[in-house]
């Protein structure tokens, strides 16, 4: 659970230490910045480096992995607590929902006229947020064991599932299958890869009105729990964090993680040659026949809050300009994520997310009343994948669940 | 003492029970008979690294002039209290006309998140709360039998578990019941079955929960004890050794009828505390297998669009909750002394 890394953390306010920046002219006079935003190494990077801007009258940054608990409230007030939130395609939307960030359309056009259009997230015709790495989940590979098996890395899930069996029976790994299938946000994560990957629609054209128990979510649920045989037997409390650790302990041969940690698990760090020096970055895999990579696609991004002085938006919009300028590229900060930024040089710990890139992947729903649908999805999957009770009753579960939310926040009647 | 001076001896603390207990529940429930407005959807094109899609977004001038109009959002009675999400006032009735038995109905009942919540948070509530007190006397009884110089340290580290943060208690567990743990290494080596998780069992995971809650709790009790037995008259206890009572029949007859008022202290306090259990679900990520009413008041806020309606019914069935487990202990204790 979340919560758990902030007691890891020791504390709520991680001064960013990944880099040591220096102290950088970004053409702040005065103003105020506060940061609040997800905990992994990229986003340690800007948070430090916009820290770093002279002139500032206050710099603080709040990395967390709770940040989209609090950036909402912390952003609510006026003048906000925050006065940027680091969020991404999926948290966007709660921000935008209680319309808490401002368009930046004037301040690009006074100080951000070198921001390449692409990284300009715009919805409908206001520019909302600057985005500056893509994120994605692909296949991680053991290259050794794959070998000894001599099988391909896989393509699709049910290429994945023969290896693990192959590998299981040859005794080389008791649970070869990893994935961050903890019961919540990330369970429901997982579902809608699979579900995106079999071609699903989560609505009914046009509405709000959820539409998840038909033939692809069931073939979704039987995926889910296929992958979920192959798994240490605690998988219902891993989440990313522990996976990976699964995965640097050495027992753990396939997995589908997140781009922006596959750097942490190929470093030296934490966990033996054996293990990190045959780490393998693979595409997002394909299920059920489809052509369309069982994965979604992600951009990391900032914001300016909309209950804060002028003067402030201007100082955060600057020093968040300059954190994720080319300024920032060194050889450390390269690999740690696919920075949408100019001078970025891919390294193959990256490939996975551009392969999910040009796969054409769906990227993760930007609508209003998706948030609803994720936590019902990940309240109810447990029961399924338990054994409790059948597909369709879990696909009904969700629907009711979600039903029940959207109409008390008034998506539906 | 006068009315005055009674009128200012208690008005700091009246004054602070208004502020900081009476309203925020007024504001909770007020807040739980209202939704929020029906959302102005229009749709929208949003643009970015990954090209362009037609997509929904809620109109925030149509949504600011609702919301000028009626702040508190729209008035729904008691529809939030109805719904799936927490009474399941259709479904309850569904599943009663539809199935075979009351086993079939309960079992039908524990997928309904509520009734599902509510079957864990009273199970916890009633093994929980008497193995606390049984604990805890057991404990305070053979503290106070120790010899003097070791009381000290053996008080204190007795109270441990009671002192260190729950979140961070239920972590130390967390990680020694796990399968490469030092619990969970002896449990699978006791029942010689290499794939035992108590992670992965609802059964095990509930009882790993319960021992954390009599872990963590019983030192409150304890300590309470402790301080009760300073008190059992010297008197009447070397009367009972004089008349030939046995330890045992000293603390039957002596020590447990004087400690009953105590007993009635805990037991409430601990029934309070255990309706309300939460910490140990987060720490334990045992969400799959067991959910509490805090926890689901937790998980409506915790989502990335929070469900403040919900959350607010949720809190007030959890009050209401707590007040019908509190009323036979509360009636008994007005009987016995209310009347002197």
């Amino acid at each position: 659970m979340k919560l758990k890394q902030i007691l890891l953390a020791g504390s709520f306010l991680v001064t960013a230490s990944a880099t040591t920046a220096m102290a950088a002219d970004c053409g702040i006079s005065d103003g105020r910045l506060s940061i609040i935003g997800n905990e992994f190494p990229a986003i340690q990077t800007v948070g430090a480096a916009a820290q770093s801007c002279e002139g500032l009258a206050d710099a603080k940054a709040n990395l967390t992995a709770d940040h989209q608990t609090i950036n909402l409230p912390g952003m609510q007030g006026n003048p906000a607590e925050y006065t940027t939130a680091i969020v991404a395609n999926s948290s966007i939307v709660a921000l935008i929902n209680e319309d808490v960030i401002r368009p930046l359309d004037d301040l690009i056009a006074a100080h951000g006229a070198d921001i390449p259009k692409n990284q300009l997230i715009t919805i409908n015709g206001n520019v909302m947020a600057v985005a500056f790495m893509a994120n994605a989940q692909h296949l991680l590979y053991r290259q050794d064991v794959l070998e000894e098996i001599g099988v391909e890395p896989p393509k699709t899930y049910e290429e994945l599932l023969a290896a693990a069996q192959m590998i299981r029976e040859k005794g080389i790994m008791e649970n070869p299958v990893g994935g961050a299938f903890a019961a919540g946000w990330n369970l429901a994560q997982e579902f809608t890869n699979m579900y995106l990957g079999h071609g699903g629609e989560f609505y009914k054209p046009g509405t709000a009105e959820v539409a998840v128990n038909n033939e692809q979510g069931v073939a979704t649920l039987e995926m889910l729990k296929a992958l979920s045989e192959y798994m240490n037997p605690d998988y219902l409390t891993h989440d990313s964090n522990a996976t990976s650790a699964e995965w640097e302990a050495g027992n753990v041969a396939l997995m589908n993680m997140w781009g922006s940690r596959s750097g942490r698990l190929m470093d030296a760090e934490g966990s033996t040659p054996e293990v990190y020096e045959n780490t393998v970055v693979g595409a997002p895999m394909t299920v059920g026949g489809g052509d369309k990579a069982a994965s979604t696609l992600w951009w990391d991004g900032w914001t300016v809050a909309k209950n804060i002085s002028d003067a402030d938006a201007e100082a955060t919009f600057l020093a968040m300009k300059q954190a994720t300028s080319p300024a920032i590229l060194n050889d450390e900060t390269m690999g740690q994520a696919v920075w949408m930024i100019e001078g970025y040089e891919p390294a193959p710990v990256n490939d996975g997310v551009f392969s999910a890139i040009s796969m054409g992947t769906i990227p993760y729903p930007m609508l209003p009343q998706h948030g609803l649908l994720h936590t019902a999805l990940g309240d109810n999957i447990a029961d399924f994948l338990q054994g409790k009770e059948s597909a369709e009753q879990t696909l009904a579960d969700v629907e009711a669940a979600y039903t029940a939310a959207a109409k008390e926040k008034g998506f539906v009647n | 003492m006068k009315h005055s001076a009674f009128f200012w001896f208690v008005l700091p603390s009246a004054a602070a029970m208004l502020l900081f207990i009476f309203f925020p529940t007024v504001s909770i429930i007020v807040q739980s008979f209202y939704v929020e407005h029906e959302q102005v959807i229009i749709e929208v094109e949003n643009c970015g690294p990954f090209g362009c899609q037609t997509a929904t977004a809620i109109d925030q001038e149509a949504t600011a002039a609702l919301r000028e109009e009626q702040p508190l959002g729209r008035f729904a009675g008691l529809e939030v209290y109805k719904d799936r999400n927490h009474l399941a006032v259709n479904e309850f009735g569904e599943l009663w006309a539809q199935s075979d038995g009351i086993g079939d109905f309960i079992g039908d009942l524990m997928n309904l998140p509520f009734y599902k919540a509510l079957g864990f948070t009273l199970t916890y509530t009633f093994v929980v709360t008497p193995l606390t007190i049984v604990f805890g006397f057991i404990i305070a009884v053979a503290v106070n039998s120790a010899a003097r110089l070791f009381r000290g340290p053996l008080i204190f580290f007795t109270l441990l578990p009671n002192i260190v943060t729950p979140l961070i208690g239920g972590l130390i567990l967390f990680w020694m019941v796990d399968a490469r743990g030092v619990i969970g290494t002896a449990l699978r080596w006791l029942a010689d079955d290499p794939s035992l998780s108590v992670k992965a069992d609802t059964g095990l995971m509930w009882t790993m929960l319960m021992v954390y809650g009599v872990w963590s709790s019983a030192p409150f009790a304890f300590i309470v004890y402790y301080a009760g037995l300073q008190t059992v008259s010297k008197d009447t206890l070397e009367a009972a050794r004089i008349d030939g009572a046995t330890r045992w029949q000293q603390i039957r007859h002596v020590v447990i009828p004087h400690l009953l008022p105590l007993t009635t202290f805990i037991a409430l306090i601990q029934l309070m505390d255990n309706f309300r259990v939460f910490e140990p679900i987060i720490s334990f990520n045992a969400q799959a297998h067991a959910t509490s009413l805090s926890w689901a008041i937790f998980n409506d806020l915790g989502g990335e669009t929070r469900q403040l309606s919900s959350a607010a019914a949720t809190s007030v069935l959890t009050v209401i909750g707590v007040a019908i487990l509190l009323s036979p202990v509360l009636v008994r204790t007005y009987r016995s002394y209310g009347k002197a």
